[in-house]
């Protein structure tokens, strides 16, 4: 998998998944992702850690389930298991804009080039794309439109009426 | 056991097409090659294997019975894919691929 | 001929560079997106969402486009540009929707671009025709020329058509959201049939404010839409949008696409339940980043200005000339004019429905035809309607005559507008990949049955309406008389309801009795008029003594002793 940011930049990524399976003595050093049902079950352990914490949501887990947890979280993870499953996007504008999340959104699983600026205005600040993706599409993917007829979860030029222009 | 034949759409311009002898596509259902159950299905999966790449869109197997001018669709949803709308026979369109 | 510069007087969104940039960019994204897909880079299933949320289908003969025409509205230029496209690139005639679209059938995928790009350069696109997203605004065809509108709806219809146009967040939705919205007393627009129906209205102080309806539709499963709130205040609009459209979005059914719409979500959870959650939603979204500045609505409203009317055009419809030596005309008359709000003027309803034609088709040559007509006598204005006509909406009574000679020799002179051969009828098999049966040639069928001059009129309001499939783009449930294709083992059969109604206080239709053979159909619809004529008090149309007598009686002259 590549990792790729809200300007289109690549970088490695310093988390780790935790496998739900995997006992609470064998969670690595470092930043780590556990799934929520993890989270909810072993937080008194993964409190005590001194690193960076991340939670991976499946895309019917929605924003309000660790609306009050979030100081816990430097990484949110939104799952989307079909391309035409929408959820993410209210989920990561709610997290933006309802409870004020400013770490990492980071989207993954089914996506197409063509939601990633979807996916970048709702709040999403990466993707996670599989090895073979083509990139230069992933990029191109940020910069094809530029106007935008409503508000969404970043910042924008505001134009007259509605419209808005995107910053690239 | 039934006729059958294969069928598509054409990615370019969306222009109905079936599998030909040595399994070229044509436009007419007339010039379709006939085959049994199996080498449709057979075949079937060589062109999705082959146009894997997008030369064609949607290809499934139909049923035909085979009249003069060789062979023709037994549903009526592939007679009309195979002729044009019933309500449109001024359009030109394969007025040729009428049944004798 | 034409009168060129009246056009700029057509109450029409006139874009800026900012929406043509806009729109050219969607052009050259999607250009790029063909590309992809010719050159095998992109698989028909990846390409399939991305050609749909720009209309284009893949249908029975391959390619169909549906071009959105924005809440109906049309410029004879934009209707002379329908005619190149049709012309170019197609071959030769377009198709009108009950969703205010047009279609082509015949497209070619390596052409669909720089179709695009034509329609981009007379401010139209196909965005957002198709896909799981927000569909085309649609609203009433005689809106800003009614005389019975309360709020020009369209100034909204354009708000609307903007805030859901690539909005980031509702364009993966559960399954497709359809909005349409009246600013009159009368229902033209179907509002209780959509998923979601706005009324507008004023209040107390002249105000405007919205009624809201929610979770209508047809389909397999159709709802009348139900109340959602009484007033919602202009401001709020796109807040609410918002705080409905999340909760579908977050909890709409995505495990099974016959339950997906959000009737069944607004059904399973029940009314006062999504209330809350609407509520709830809105609550934490209503401030100023969402809320509608009336100076927008001001400017936007800017652009629907009503054209300069002449004053001296005078001459109530009670002093109309109605050339009684052409009663042709006069039967176009009584069916064709819709009261307009200023004096000396009408709405005209030019009907796409000749007998034997096909409903809502119009070839290159009419197209550029109707378009001339337009310029000269109405401001350059077309629109529409849900019932695939064509309206003028601005014409001087003293020129309907004239208009009507003209209509004529084009072919669009048919005198049926609101009777029983004004028939909506979807594609069917003879287009469309999903339908069990053919609905156009049936329609053919039954006008032909009744084009005896007069015998229309005799029978009055009646609309039937043809489904070939369950999906119901036909509106089978809402037709006085609905017709259902369904298909019976390879065989063509057809399910028969009557009572269903639209606008004000909409009704589903209910069955008769088992589905009837396509050769019948037309014999069916006979026998129910014949009870009708037989059974009707002065003045009371179909759909009326449907209700007032029951189905009984006109099953059993169907089909013979009741069961």
């Amino acid at each position: 998998m590549a990792l790729l940011l809200e300007n289109g930049a690549v970088v490695t990524d310093p988390w780790t998944v935790l496998d739900d399976a995997a006992g609470s003595d064998g969670i690595p050093e470092g930043p780590v992702i556990v799934s929520l049902e993890r989270w909810q079950r072993d937080r008194a352990v993964l409190e005590l850690r001194n690193a960076p914490l991340g939670i991976r949501l499946k895309s019917h887990q929605l924003a309000g389930e660790i609306a009050a947890d979030l100081d816990r979280f430097g990484l949110v993870v939104l799952e989307l298991p079909k391309f035409r499953d929408g959820r993410a996007f209210s989920t990561a504008r709610l997290l933006r804009e309802r409870y004020g999340f400013t770490g990492e959104i980071r989207a993954t699983g089914a996506m197409i080039p063509d939601q990633f600026l979807f996916l970048v205005r709702c709040g999403v600040s990466s993707v996670e794309v599989p090895d073979n993706a083509d990139l230069a599409v992933w990029r191109h993917a940020l910069t094809e439109i530029t106007i935008a007829y409503q508000a969404a979860a970043t910042a924008d030029e505001p134009l007259s009426l509605l419209r808005r222009r995107l910053s690239p | 056991m039934a006729s059958k034949a294969i069928t598509a759409n054409r990615v370019q311009d969306g222009v109905t097409i079936w599998v030909g002898p040595d399994e070229n596509w044509v436009e007419r259902i007339a010039d379709a090659a006939v085959f049994d159950d199996v080498s449709a299905e057979t075949v079937l999966r060589a062109v999705k294997a082959r146009g894997g790449t997008g030369f064609v869109v949607d290809p499934y197997v139909i049923e035909v019975t085979t009249n003069r001018e060789g062979p023709f669709p037994v549903r009526y949803r592939e007679q009309i894919r195979a002729r044009g709308p019933s309500v449109r026979s001024d359009l030109g369109l394969a007025i040729d691929r009428r049944p004798a | 001929m034409t009168h060129l510069g009246s056009e700029s007087h057509a109450g029409v969104y006139r874009y800026d560079d900012v929406d043509r940039q806009f729109v050219f960019e969607r052009v050259e994204q999607f250009r790029g997106q063909v590309a992809r897909r010719l050159a095998g880079t992109l698989s028909e299933d990846e390409f399939k969402p991305l050609r749909l949320m720009n209309g284009l289908y893949h249908q029975l003969h391959g390619y169909m486009l549906r071009i959105a025409i924005p809440y109906g509205v049309l410029t004879s230029r934009q209707m002379h540009r329908l005619a190149r496209i049709a012309r170019i690139y197609d071959r030769g005639y377009g198709h009108f929707t009950t969703r205010q679209n047009l279609q082509f059938n015949w497209i070619k995928l390596a052409e669909a671009p720089d179709i695009l790009r034509e329609l981009a350069e007379v401010d139209m696109h196909a965005i957002q025709t198709s896909g799981n997203c927000v569909r085309n605004v649609t609203t009433d065809q005689f809106a800003g020329a009614a005389a019975d509108e309360v709020v020009d709806p369209r100034v909204y219809a354009e708000i609307m058509r903007q805030w859901s146009t690539l909005n980031p967040e509702f364009s993966y939705l559960p399954r497709k959201f359809k909005i349409a919205i009246t600013g009159s007393l009368t229902d033209r627009a179907a509002i209780e049939v959509h998923d979601v129906g706005l009324r507008a209205k004023r209040g107390p102080d002249g105000a405007v404010g919205f009624e809201v309806f929610v979770g209508g539709g047809l389909g397999r499963t159709p709802f009348i839409g139900k109340p959602l709130r009484d007033w919602l205040p202009e401001a709020d609009l796109l807040a609410y949008l918002d705080a409905i459209l999340r909760v579908y979005n977050q909890w709409g059914r995505r495990d099974n696409i016959y339950k997906a719409r959000i009737k069944i979500l607004v059904h399973e959870l029940g009314l006062p339940a999504l209330r809350e959650r609407v509520e709830q939603e809105f609550a934490q979204i209503r401030g100023p980043r969402y809320r509608l500045d009336p100076e927008i609505v001001a400017a936007i409203n800017d652009h629907f200005a009503a054209p300069p009317f002449a004053e001296a055009a005078v001459s109530v419809s009670g002093s109309l000339d109605r050339h009684p030596e052409l009663p042709a005309f006069g039967h176009w008359l009584e069916t064709s004019i819709t009261a307009h709000r200023q004096p000396g003027y009408a709405g005209v309803t030019i009907s796409l429905k000749p007998i034997g034609g096909i409903p809502g088709d119009l070839t290159a040559d009419q197209m550029d035809a109707v378009a001339d007509l337009a310029a000269r006598y109405s401001f350059g204005e077309l629109r529409v309607s849900h019932a695939q006509n064509l309206v003028l909406p601005h014409v001087r009574e003293d020129a309907l005559f004239d208009l009507w000679q003209a209509l004529g020799p084009i072919g669009l002179a048919t005198a049926n507008v609101g009777l029983i051969s004004d028939i909506i009828a979807c594609p069917g098999l003879d287009y469309c990949s999903l339908a069990n049966t053919r609905s156009i040639p049936l329609a053919q069928q039954i006008g032909a049955r009744f084009s005896g001059p007069g015998e229309q009129q005799n029978i009055g309001d009646l609309s039937i309406k043809i489904s070939g499939c369950i999906n119901a783009c036909g509106h089978h449930h809402v037709g006085n008389i609905g017709i259902l294709g369904v298909d019976k083992h390879g065989v063509e059969t057809f399910q028969i309801t009557i009572g269903g109604k639209v606008g004000t206080g909409a009704a589903l239709g209910a069955v008769i009795g088992p589905a009837v053979a396509f050769d019948q159909v037309a014999t069916v619809v006979e026998n129910l008029v014949a009870v009708y004529l037989e059974q009707r008090q002065a003045g009371e149309p179909f759909v009326d003594t449907v209700a007032r007598i029951g189905t009984r009686p006109f099953s059993e002259k169907v089909y013979g002793i009741a069961a």
